[in-house]
């Protein structure tokens, strides 16, 4: 009967999807614990350099503190940072950023303020170049993965930084997912420009921070040495949450998708057995009921 | 209060170096500064340079950094920076080889960094 090849033809297809996605689930296993390594040995340079910044800008009057800590006092032209994944077949990862970007964007957009993205990665890219692409500054790929380079998040900081310079932008934020635990993670939106100094629970653990009473050059030297290195730790800090957020995501997606080919496999051999049966019964009523005729 | 300083050599990738050292030189903007047990509380901004780290008068470790932040205060010393490498024989190969890839990908500043590395380990 072809309609029980068919089921075979079936059967053996979903079982090789199964292989794919469980090999797959095991890859991004693996390299999640390197991903969360990395994001854990880059936490203490981040935490450290919060914690300066917090004590710093404590002492800095406002009013001649360098902008990429207090912004320029203006939030008309916006520039926002999104971090997304280069791949796919991770969840609901990228359809997450995307969506909070869309609207953010169209937020921004109705309260009248311009606004400009820099994409960090190919999925959120293709997704919203229809849209939005007139408005992108600059588009990378390529830099996310098991290997994030800090140069890269330096080259990211260095664009914000001239086009504040420049004049373009006043505000700066970043969108990007944060890694909770393997099963959950957060779409986030941070505050580049201007700096975000709220890091209480990291600040109260190096708790050897008694003010510092000299300063070489002088403070707004320091400061202003220190805001740009910060703005490209934060950068850099983030596009590797988001590199574990996405090896997990797809961890998770896959082990559902293994599962999932798992159930489909038993109902079509049920279903394989059964109209396997049924030809068979129907042959020897054929065989039985021609004999009886006889 | 103890006689050494718990000095700690932390870049974006990961903590390099954490321990209790003598003194600590760091390379500031405003030249060298060395860092003995209870000195006073002092950020300072470094320039390229080497870190050299001091245990009973003898030179134990010496780090190439390219530029950061220092963090000095009474009992510990914090050397924050974005490229740090040890200038020993054994870190050579290492330091030859991201050279290669720099070069590949075309990074000046890595590039430039690293040869000066090779240049001080060759000194």
């Amino acid at each position: 009967m072809a309609n029980l090849k068919d089921l075979k033809n079936r059967i053996k297809s979903v079982k090789s999807t199964q292989k794919i996605t469980s090999a797959m689930k095991m890859v991004a296993a693996a390299k999640l614990r390197r991903a969360q390594e990395n994001a854990e040995q880059a936490r203490p340079y981040s935490s450290r350099m919060s914690a300066m910044i917090a004590s710093l800008a404590a002492k800095a009057d406002t009013s001649s503190a360098p902008q990429l800590l207090v912004g320029n006092g203006k939030n008309d032209n916006h520039l926002l940072v999104v971090v997304s994944a280069d791949r796919g077949l991770c969840g609901g990862f990228n359809g997450g950023i995307i969506r909070s970007t869309r609207r953010q964007v169209l937020d921004l957009q109705a309260q009248g303020k311009t606004v400009r993205l820099l994409m960090v990665g190919r999925k959120a890219t293709d997704a919203l170049k229809r849209e939005f692409s007139d408005i992108f500054v600059e588009t990378l790929e390529n830099v996310q993965g098991t290997s994030v380079q800090f140069s890269d998040a330096d080259m990211i900081s260095q664009r914000i930084q001239a086009m504040l310079e420049a004049g373009e932008i006043d505000t700066c934020s970043i969108v990007f997912n944060k890694f909770v635990s393997a099963i959950a993670q957060d779409v986030t939106f941070t505050s580049l420009v201007p700096a975000e100094i709220d890091n209480a629970e990291e600040t109260e653990e190096s708790e050897g921070a008694i003010a510092p009473n000299e300063y070489e050059p002088d403070e707004n030297a320091v400061l202003s040495d220190l805001l740009p290195r910060a703005l490209t730790t934060q950068i850099y800090a983030s596009i590797l949450e988001s590199s574990a957020s996405e090896l997990a995501a797809r961890m998770t997606a896959m082990d559902n998708a293994t599962r999932n080919a798992g159930d489909l496999i038993d109902r079509l051999t049920m279903e394989y057995n059964r109209s396997r049966q049924a030809a068979i019964t129907t042959e020897l009523i054929e065989i039985i009921s021609g004999a009886e005729a006889l | 209060m103890a006689d050494t300083t718990a000095f700690e050599l932390v870049t974006p990738a990961r903590i390099m170096i954490s321990r209790d050292a003598g003194m600590v030189v760091a390379p500031g903007v405003e030249g060298l500064f060395g860092v003995l047990p209870r000195h006073a509380p002092l950020i300072s901004t470094l320039q390229r340079g080497v870190v050299e780290v001091h245990d009973n008068g003898q030179v134990t470790d010496r780090i190439m950094v390219d530029g950061g932040i220092a963090d000095v205060a009474e009992d510990r010393c914090t050397i924050l920076v974005e490229r740090a490498e040890k200038l020993d024989a054994d870190n050579k190969a290492a330091v030859e080889a991201q050279l290669k890839t720099a070069e590949e990908s075309g990074q000046e500043n890595d590039i430039d960094f690293l040869k000066a590395v090779l240049a001080e380990m060759a000194a």
